[in-house]
């Protein structure tokens, strides 16, 4: 079985410092849904308030449409993955995956059964009496998902259960995850600070910054369309051009900037005047002349080649360089370093959104 | 009893000082991590802590401490007179101290005896510490681990014969009949036998030998943490020994001699056994002083105004360590 | 020569110095044990015996002395690690503010002299167990309030025994098992406990060789009862026997084996835990070739 969850105004403050202000969202049941923000964003805030290890200042968390006020960590249907996985390092495989039927009053011989099942699960069959410090990485990792589990939770939460890995496990166990969520149904909450992670895996993702929600979509939408300067600049590699809106009309809008008047898309109903940032992403920009409003020129400062693709980075107006990413088909010669470049997009790839909080590179 | 009332009253002013100070840090802002300690606990284990420590800090700790200050407060009675019109608060132990009552003179006796008590415990602890610092140093800085190891198993192991059997080992090597006077006598150094006890070098030597490891272990603790490299970018600067010691080991090793020499001096301010077996018999330790008090004129009361001189004494010299090397009791003591 | 070795040298020497002067008189006791004179004299040596050890085990108040000893080393043990334990709990949850006061009155007992904590034992449990006839009879005994006096500085050793090692638990550990469906005490029981377990056990070591010979702090709160310490003073007091070398002979013997036992488990473990280590790298291996 699985349950939505649902964050009904939560406010989450330490002393005076607001680690998570006002988050409301919806999570439905069985849902892969992903939050992704920079380390601390308070997407981590979040997780402990949903599993209950942290009271909400304000606001209500609601699982499966009841109200978790007052209910403590060990009565909730949740189950959580731990960053560090948090093992029992003095028991047994079998007994660390078994430890919540343990507590539930399960005999030995129905706890045993379950393990022996669960170890299949997670394809370390016989392996139950080994000793957690005799695991691999990956093998530690699938413990702690056999561990939560074997309690038959509703909502599964993940705290950046990946990080501790090798980058090429880290790859491998992204679709074991995914197969495994889809295998048993219930909700899965993942929190990563790794937008690859996000994107692959999940039905949903929030993007977080500073203990706001600015998105919530899926992943192309955040990718394609996203409603916030944050989540442009912090989802993918993305060129920001700020500047001032000239003039708006039906969905696309001008804006002045440094590099003259450029246009593009409109989605948040700019007016004229109102301070803007135009986005372009490295893949949308072209070397090469354009029609006027999408094209401009500025020198090249150097390129690096990297087999399937080429990055030409150019002088941007502020400290940032412009990154145009040429296919191995580009057609245009680059210029060389030193020399003005032309480039151009289609307005169509441009997105103006107002000015705000830009991540951090 | 209107004492007893009193060193009843003290601790419960210090629980509710220490509620108050909860409350007043729970009411500082909502924590949304905290639990209540009931909470966090479960009533049955909570409850359980609470009374083994507070059996503790209350009748094994505070309240002894008041009801010996409280006793040094009463005149010396028979037990019928106990309680009677003559109870009366006094000072008058601690009068006794500096002036004798019964002939109104000075009590140089007990004085001096304190100042000398004070003065060899301090110049034991230095002896100590300068005995065991290059050692300490050695382990922690230069010693592979296997030779720490046994080094250190070396040094546990006569840590477990009690302070009395080592006391008696150091009184058979230095007696008139023992191992060192043998020595003495038959290379002709001297004629008849050097009275060692007699002249308190036995009792200096115990002393200094039955705290020998109280202090290593401190400074060894301390100076370990140290990193190594300080130690040799100090050396590639052309720093002499003695200088890396002065300026890079002792004021980093600084919470561990603290500890070390407190430690010590109380061990040997409050020693027993060392001037008892290995002193002269005119040697007046107070300590000393303090037991024929309890069990020789049974005199309670100043017994225990001679005790709590001796504590304040302790107290001030721990004060005075850890002023001195600007370290927190709780980095001396841990 | 270079002064590097001259160093070296010199090191050696108050190497073997500093040792000389913590074994010499020990050792040159253990040798008394053996010879026949009745003033115990190491050199010369007339012949050996173990008579010595005979009359220890026939010297009755000694041996009485060694029972009560034990039972107060067993008492101090069971009265001051759940103290100790209780403490170091109570230390690691309570507000900051409250922390060093209650640090403060907690190691006092370290820093105050023993005599001291055995003459305001007495004091204060005369007083406490004399406000009645029955309480007087039962408890106001050498043993217990040896136990009490004892249990006072003991506790604290424990607490930072304990303490040592609690501030090394990995909060997620408890988050964990109640996430998993704990209960509070549930965590305690399985989690905590058996985190602490090598701690409990080092600090019930040496709580009871704490005990056993502990002499400032008995000497008082024993009244008119015996420890072996205390008996072993008196002795002291009056003159030399052997027999006293003979029971130091033991206890050096007991000492040895003791460190013996325990470093060899400590490597055994030590081994195990290599083991284990190196199984966990071939499996990380193994995955890696599978991913």
């Amino acid at each position: 079985m699985s349950a939505g969850v649902e964050l009904d105004g939560v406010t989450v403050r330490f002393g005076n410092f607001t680690a998570v202000n006002n988050a409301n969202l919806n999570i439905k049941g069985g849902e892969f849904f992903s939050f992704l923000g920079p380390s601390g964003c308070g997407k981590t805030t979040i997780l402990r308030t949903v599993s209950g290890f942290l009271d909400p200042s304000a606001g209500h968390v609601r699982i499966g449409g009841q109200d978790m006020a007052g209910i403590g960590p060990n009565k909730r249907p949740t189950a959580l993955i731990f960053q560090n996985l948090a093992l029992f390092p003095l028991m047994s495989v079998a007994d660390n995956i078994t430890y919540g039927l343990r507590v539930r009053g399960l005999s030995r011989a129905d706890r045993d059964k379950r393990a022996t099942e669960l170890l299949e699960l997670i394809a370390l069959p016989g392996q139950g009496q080994k000793l957690v410090s005799e695991l691999s990485g990956g093998q530690k990792q699938r413990v702690a998902i056999a561990r939560a589990l074997a309690v038959e939770p509703q909502v599964l939460l993940l705290d950046e259960p990946l990080s501790a890995l090798d980058l090429k496990l880290r790859q491998h166990m992204r679709n074991e995850l995914r197969a495994i969520q889809q295998r048993v149904g219930i909700t899965f909450i993942y929190i990563t600070h790794d937008q690859g992670e996000a994107l692959t895996m999940s039905d949903r993702i929030a993007v977080m910054s500073d203990g706001v929600i600015e998105q919530v979509a899926d992943g192309k939408s955040v990718y394609d369309s996203p409603e916030t300067a944050f989540v442009a600049s912090f989802v993918g590699e993305n060129n920001p051009f700020p500047g001032k809106v000239a003039s708006a009309s039906g969905d696309s809008a001008i804006i002045e900037t440094p590099f003259g008047k450029l246009r593009g898309l409109n989605p948040k109903k700019l007016k004229a005047g109102d301070n803007a940032i135009l986005f372009v992403r490295p893949e949308s920009l072209k070397l090469g002349k354009g029609p006027d409003g999408s094209t401009f020129a500025t020198p090249v400062l150097n390129a690096a080649f990297e087999g399937n693709m080429t990055h030409v980075f150019m002088k941007g107006a502020g400290k940032k360089n412009i990154t145009v990413t040429v296919g191995r088909h580009g057609g245009t010669a680059i210029p060389a370093s030193g020399e003005n470049g032309t480039v151009h997009y289609d307005p169509a790839l441009g997105l103006v959104l107002p000015e705000g909080k830009m991540a951090r590179e | 009893m209107s004492s007893r009332a009193l060193a009843f009253l003290v601790p419960a002013i210090v629980i509710l000082a220490f509620w108050l100070m909860s409350r007043w840090e729970a009411r500082q802002g909502h924590d949304p991590t905290h639990k209540s300690f009931f909470e966090r606990n479960g009533t049955v284990l909570g409850i359980a802590f609470v009374g083994l420590v507070a059996f503790w800090t209350l009748f094994l700790v505070t309240l002894p401490y008041l009801y010996m200050v409280v006793e040094s407060f009463h005149p010396r009675l028979p037990p019928a007179k106990r309680g009677g019109p003559e109870d009366i608060a006094t000072i008058a132990q601690y009068t006794s101290f500096f002036v004798n009552p019964t002939d109104g003179a000075w009590n140089t006796t007990h004085m001096y005896a304190f100042v000398y008590t004070i003065v060899v415990s301090a110049a034991v602890t230095f002896i100590n510490l300068c005995i065991c610092y290059p050692l300490a140093y050695y382990m922690a800085q230069s010693g592979t681990t296997q030779k720490v190891r046994l080094l250190m198993l070396g040094l546990i192991v006569p840590y477990w014969v009690n302070e009395i059997l080592r006391a008696f080992s150091i009184r058979l090597l230095l007696a008139s009949k023992g191992l060192i006077n043998q020595g003495l006598m038959g290379i002709g150094i001297t004629d008849a036998p050097i009275d060692f006890l007699g002249n308190n070098t036995g009792m200096w030597v115990g002393l200094s030998y039955a705290n020998l490891l109280i202090m290593i272990f401190p400074l060894y603790n301390a100076i370990e943490s140290l990193d190594k490299n300080q130690i040799e970018a100090a050396r590639d600067l052309g720093a002499p020994w003695w200088k890396i010691h002065r300026d890079v080991v002792i004021p980093y090793a600084k919470p561990g001699i603290a500890s070390g020499c407190t430690m010590v001096f109380m061990l040997a301010a409050g020693s027993l056994a060392a001037p008892l077996f290995l002193g002269g018999p005119r040697t007046l330790w107070f300590t000393s002083i303090v037991y024929d008090f309890f069990f020789q004129a049974f005199n309670w009361p100043r017994g225990s105004a001679y005790a709590f001189i001796l504590l304040a004494a302790c107290i001030a010299f721990v004060m005075f360590m850890l002023r001195l090397f600007k370290v927190k009791l709780g980095e001396a003591i841990r | 020569m270079t002064s590097g070795t001259v160093m070296k040298g010199m090191l050696g020497f108050y190497i073997f110095l500093f040792f000389l002067y913590l074994f010499g008189p020990l050792m040159v006791m253990g040798v008394t044990a053996f010879n026949t004179p009745s003033y115990p004299q190491a050199v010369p040596f007339e012949s050996f015996t173990l008579d010595w050890f005979v009359k220890l085990w026939n010297h009755r108040a000694m041996m009485e002395g060694l029972v009560n000893s034990i039972i107060i080393g067993l008492g101090v043990v069971v009265l001051s690690v759940p103290i100790g334990l209780a403490a170091s709990i109570i230390m690691n949850q309570i507000y900051h503010r409250a922390r060093s006061l209650f640090y403060l009155v907690t190691i006092s007992p370290l820093l105050t002299p023993g005599v001291i904590i055995g003459i305001s034992t007495v004091i204060f449990w005369k007083d406490a167990f004399g406000l009645t006839e029955f309480t007087k009879d039962t408890f106001y005994k050498g043993i217990i309030l040896s136990i009490l006096g004892q249990s006072s500085f003991v506790a604290a050793y424990c607490l930072l025994i304990i303490m040592a090692r609690l501030t090394r638990f990995d909060r997620a550990q408890e988050e964990a098992a109640l996430d998993l469906g704990a209960t509070y005490p549930q965590v305690f029981w399985h989690i905590l406990l058996p985190f602490l377990k090598p701690a409990l056990f080092s600090a019930g070591v040496i709580a009871f060789l704490s005990s056993f010979e502990n002499y400032n702090t008995t000497t008082f709160a024993i009244l008119a009862d015996k420890t072996l310490v205390t008996v072993l003073a008196g002795e002291v007091r009056q003159g030399t026997t052997p027999a006293l070398s003979a029971l130091a002979v033991i206890i050096i013997g007991l000492s040895l084996a003791g460190a013996v036992i325990y470093e060899v488990l400590k490597r055994r473990e030590e081994a195990a835990a290599s083991a284990m280590k190196e199984r966990a790298r071939l499996a990380e291996r193994g995955e890696l070739e599978l991913a």
